[in-house]
């Protein structure tokens, strides 16, 4: 008759007050890093915060920041996200810990589903949801799924890119979310993303350059936070935190 | 015998609470949509896969329903085997064939989010982990009976 668990999911991200979904046209622009980065940055600057994993094909928040695979579920009416960092962390990836998980539309869905009904985050400034690239059943489900859900756009400033999240965009204006605006990744100090947001009308955030000591630093939270692209995070959030939200 | 608030402390700390919790949230749901004033009985089917202890899972109904409107509402329970489909080779088979082969970790995996079988389960025929779960995945409300 009906799925009961869809009706508990408002009571249970009542208290988180932004939900922002890290999206993109396609894949490998570095959605995953920043997702993990913009978390790990608000929680530096004394925010509340929760990231979810919703890359179900390939999470890898995890490897990101350091979170071990092993670490255990605490069950408190319902599932309480182990706290890395200062971070409320969700993922699959803490039960299925490195198999493949070949999942098809509805399973992807029961899964969010499941996943958004049983998770207990409790008050959070901030949610931090990584999706999948493109306009993913992942990123449709959280559409329809999360009230007053935002999208923060990451995007590598090349043609190819940019043709994607166009269509993403259409797709994203036709929901009526709230569009937070573009983060440019890889950065080549070139004006083609910036152009690209102003034509689109959305805001443009910032521009991360590509750093080499990225690679080394992954999973080690101390040097992540050395590298350029946190500094350049903090000022792209600053900017993120100042923007008044309508619901 | 155990006392009841020790009890309910148990029950608290399980994902059962959590799933009951729905389904209570839910029916008031229904409630309000269709104008009832009471609701009578509730049945609820539960998927095997989920492996959800029904005793625990009734006992929460129970406690979380007491301070509403549904505090006289039957909840009739009744267990879904769970079967599965391969899609790559048809055949057909029941969870309770192949229960006995799986470690203790990851029917806990399954049990907190059952489309974690797909990591999990294989096609006992063709090895295929391409497979359809037909029926018995997890909590759903079968019907209700209210009064308007």
């Amino acid at each position: 008759m009906m799925d009961p668990r869809i009706s508990i999911i408002p009571e249970r991200i009542k208290d988180i007050k932004r939900r922002i979904a890290i999206v993109s046209g396609k894949g490998g622009v570095g959605k995953t890093v920043l997702a993990s980065l913009l978390a790990l940055g608000l929680s530096s600057m004394g925010k509340i915060v929760g990231l979810l994993d919703l890359d179900f094909n390939g999470p890898s928040c995890h490897i990101v920041l350091g979170i071990p695979e092993d670490t255990s579920i605490k069950e408190e009416k319902g599932i309480i996200p182990p706290l890395f960092n200062g971070i409320r962390f969700m993922s699959l990836e803490l039960f299925v810990k490195e198999r493949a998980l070949p999942l098809r539309g509805d399973d992807i869905s029961n899964a969010i589903i499941e996943l958004l009904a049983i998770t207990r985050w409790g008050s959070l400034d901030y949610l931090i949801i990584d999706t999948p690239p493109g306009t993913s059943d992942e990123l449709l489900d959280i559409l329809r799924l999360i009230d007053g859900l935002e999208t923060l756009i990451v995007t590598i400033p090349s043609k190819l890119a940019l043709k994607t999240v166009s269509r993403l965009l259409n797709l994203l204006k036709m929901v009526n979310t709230n569009i937070i605006g573009i983060i440019e990744n890889m950065s080549k100090g070139t004006d083609m993303v910036r152009e690209f947001a102003r034509r689109e009308g959305i805001r443009y955030l910032g521009s991360i350059p590509y750093d080499e000591k990225l690679e080394e630093a992954l999973g080690d939270v101390d040097a992540l936070k050395r590298t350029s692209i946190s500094e350049s995070i903090t000022t792209i959030l600053h900017k993120i935190i100042g923007l008044k939200i309508t619901r | 015998m155990l006392n009841l608030p020790f009890v309910i402390e148990i029950l608290r700390m399980v994902h059962e609470w959590a799933l009951a919790e729905s389904i209570v949230r839910a029916v008031l749901d229904i409630m309000r949509e269709r104008k009832l004033k009471t609701v009578l009985e509730v049945k609820i089917a539960i998927g095997q896969l989920q492996q959800i202890e029904i005793d625990i899972f009734r006992d929460a109904l129970k406690e979380i329903s007491e301070g509403t409107i549904l505090k006289e509402t039957k909840f009739s329970i009744e267990e879904e085997e769970a079967e599965f489909k391969c899609r790559n080779c048809g055949y057909t088979w029941k969870f309770s064939e192949i229960k006995e082969s799986i470690k203790e970790d990851e029917a806990e995996a399954i049990h907190f989010i059952p489309e974690l079988a797909h990591a999990i389960i294989r096609c006992p025929r063709c090895g295929s982990p391409d497979f359809i779960v037909v029926r018995g995945r997890g909590v759903r409300i079968v019907s209700l009976r209210g009064i308007t």
